[in-house]
């Protein structure tokens, strides 16, 4: 009976094993050699070097930019919907999700057009004779870009944990003498952390290695780290070079999911 | 008269159109246990929210002190509540718990441990302080939400069915604590139940409600033995509940057979229910008796044996430590004291109808 039952676990195994672990294994195995064949840091300490460097702060930037406009958009958001009937505030839950089921490239080009030169906000500044912006080929057009894809996967974790907390427990706060600041920073806050830790990392990850956005949006002036693996791996035909900074980069999300885990004592940010 | 410590004044609350609490009026003084008991559904709680500030009433005032609160928001008040599941603080531990209200209002950190102390002490926690509220179980959480109301020295302290979540000793026990506790505090309580034992092992005083109308307010002894309708006395324990019909002063007709009782007032020839308490009822031999019936059902409860016993079609809920087995012929007498006439309702409305002038 439980032999039979760990049979039951085989397809995922093989699954794992194929698609995780064998490519990590090989993405390690390119790192840490050159085009001989022979073992060597190069490719990982070219991280160091002025122009992946400066990919890499630059996407750091803006992928904490787009968090914190995540965060202080979907907060508030969260509050009201906590306030609102089930049936009501799942429904505009539901609004906000209803564009991840359209694909993520058509999204970004939306935004393309949305911003680009003789785009809609063009077009607007245009006809009301105000100057015309062009906001293609900025940081902010990828911060709008990046946020938009984004968002939603901060409204569903900040949401479910504001739902969480007991509305007792809320006026047990207050009845203990606490005014609406005190109970939003003693009470709501520090219980819904769960919830922040949890949607920071589900946006903070993804725009950090985001190459589509900054392609579209960037319209190919910014660099971001995201771009120069992807560019490793397609024109410049360096798996060595482009598995060595993607080794780099695994690192060092997996140390800030760390860092951000360690303060998630009940370990609902398990999302990465 | 004692100034009331609260003062509610007709007050009247509804959700959505249905009226939840009906021109209620109640007056509360120190140092009372006062226990809100109902049904599900019968204001209780809104009662309560609303002297804890957590409703408005659509009409009437609330008055505290002789100054009027209606309006004053629940953490301006000087009154704490302990919420049905407890509501403590999971991210913080014990010791934050009990200090929440201290640290609001600024209080030094040597007074704030003091009183940590001195509430754990109180709900018999001492060296709690370290633990989180989840490694708790259900008693001592509640207690730890009892400890983390009275460290604000509330002048009232507010219950919502504290105990429901409970098993039945731990029921019990936290019974004997809560009164040990208001003695010691001297404070007033007041109470929600909807369990009636635990109503008057308790109180003071109760006022039991019935569809947002008080329907009889007194001490427990008095709510018990002289129920004002048929809902109190079928709600307080266990009764029987006849039909009558009040001959004339001091003799009602009950099953075809005149008793002889104790109450006036009621007119001649008027119909009436009549109340007898299972333990009243007297089983002895057929012959001495004034009705006479068979025994139907026996159950051993342990102090005494509940036995049904049929009369001319209505079944008698009888209380006794003396056995008479299924299907013995028996005669049944009650004394005079321990027979209670009340008036009929005509209506659903005036069953419910407001008793509160009448204390």
């Amino acid at each position: 009976m439980a032999k039979n039952r760990k049979l039951l676990a085989a397809p995922y195994l093989i699954w794992m094993i194929a698609f995780t672990v064998i490519p990590l294994l090989m993405i390690v195995y390119y790192g840490m050699t050159n085009r001989d064949g022979a073992f060597t840091w190069d490719n990982v300490m070219a991280m160091a070097r002025p122009e992946h460097l400066g990919a890499l702060l630059l996407s750091l930037k803006l992928s904490i930019s787009c968090t914190v406009v995540c965060l202080l958009l979907s907060y508030p958001l969260a509050m009201i919907l906590r306030g609102r009937g089930i049936n009501q505030s799942s429904f505009i839950v539901f609004l906000f999700i209803l564009p991840m089921w359209m694909n993520f490239l058509l999204r970004t080009y939306a935004w393309l057009n949305l911003l680009d030169d003789g785009g809609i906000l063009y077009t607007i500044c245009e006809n009301l004779g105000i100057p015309t912006i062009s906001l293609i080929g900025t940081n902010t057009a990828i911060i709008l870009g990046m946020v938009y894809n984004f968002l939603p996967f901060m409204v569903l974790p900040l949401y479910n944990a504001l739902m969480k907390i007991d509305q007792n427990v809320i006026n047990a706060a207050k009845d203990l003498g606490a005014n609406q600041v005190q109970v939003f920073f003693r009470i709501i806050l520090p219980l819904s952390f769960p919830g922040i830790v949890s949607g920071v990392t589900m946006v903070f990850v993804p725009s950090l290695t985001t190459f589509v956005v900054s392609d579209l949006l960037g319209a190919r002036k910014i660099m971001l780290i995201g771009n120069i693996i992807e560019q490793e791996f397609s024109t410049a035909d360096n798996w060595y070079l482009g598995s060595g900074l993607s080794l780099v980069l695994m690192i060092f999300i997996l140390v800030s999911m760390a860092v951000l885990n360690h303060y998630d004592k009940n370990g609902e940010g398990t999302s990465f | 008269m004692r100034e009331p410590l609260i003062d509610l004044k007709n007050i009247t609350k509804s959700y959505d159109g249905q009226v939840i609490l009906d021109d209620l009026s109640l007056s509360i003084h120190e140092n009372e246990f006062v226990t809100l008991l109902g049904p599900s559904g019968c204001g209780k709680t809104t009662t309560l929210r609303i002297i804890g500030g957590f409703e408005t009433p659509d009409m009437g005032q609330v008055m505290f002190h002789g100054q009027d609160i209606t309006n004053m928001p629940p953490h301006k008040r000087n009154l704490n509540t302990v919420f049905q599941k407890y509501a403590l603080f999971t991210h913080m531990n014990i010791a934050e718990n009990i200090a929440f209200g201290l640290k609001i209002k600024g209080k030094s950190k040597a007074y704030i441990q003091d009183k940590i102390k001195y509430a754990l002490k109180l709900v018999n926690l001492d060296g709690y302080e370290k633990r989180m509220p989840d490694s708790l179980s259900g008693g001592q959480q509640q207690r730890i939400a009892i400890a983390r109301a009275i460290v604000n020295e509330p002048k009232v302290l507010l219950l919502d069915e504290p105990l429901g979540a409970l098993d039945l000793k731990m029921r019990q026990d936290m019974q004997y604590e809560l009164i040990r506790l208001k003695n010691e505090l001297g404070i007033t309580f007041i109470y929600v139940t909807h369990d009636q034992e635990e109503a008057l092992t308790m109180s003071d005083t109760i006022v039991v409600m019935n569809q947002g109308y008080i329907q009889q307010m007194g001490t427990p002894e008095k709510i018990y033995n002289e129920p004002e309708n048929a809902f109190v006395a079928d709600f307080i324990g266990e009764s029987n509940i006849l039909d009558g019909t009040m001959i004339w002063d001091r003799l009602v007709e009950i099953l075809g057979v005149r008793f002889d009782c104790v109450d006036t007032g009621f007119g001649t020839n008027r119909p009436v229910d009549v109340v007898i308490r299972p333990e009243d009822v007297i089983l002895l031999d057929p012959e001495r008796a004034q009705l006479k019936g068979i025994v139907t059902s026996v159950i051993f409860r342990g102090v005494h044996y509940e036995m049904s016993v049929e009369v001319g079609g209505f079944v008698w809920k009888v209380h006794s430590t003396t056995m008479f087995p299924e299907g013995t012929q028996v005669g049944i007498r009650v004394e005079p004291s321990n027979i209670q006439i009340m008036n009929k309702p005509e209506s659903e409305d005036e069953e419910a109808v407001s008793r509160n002038g009448k204390k």
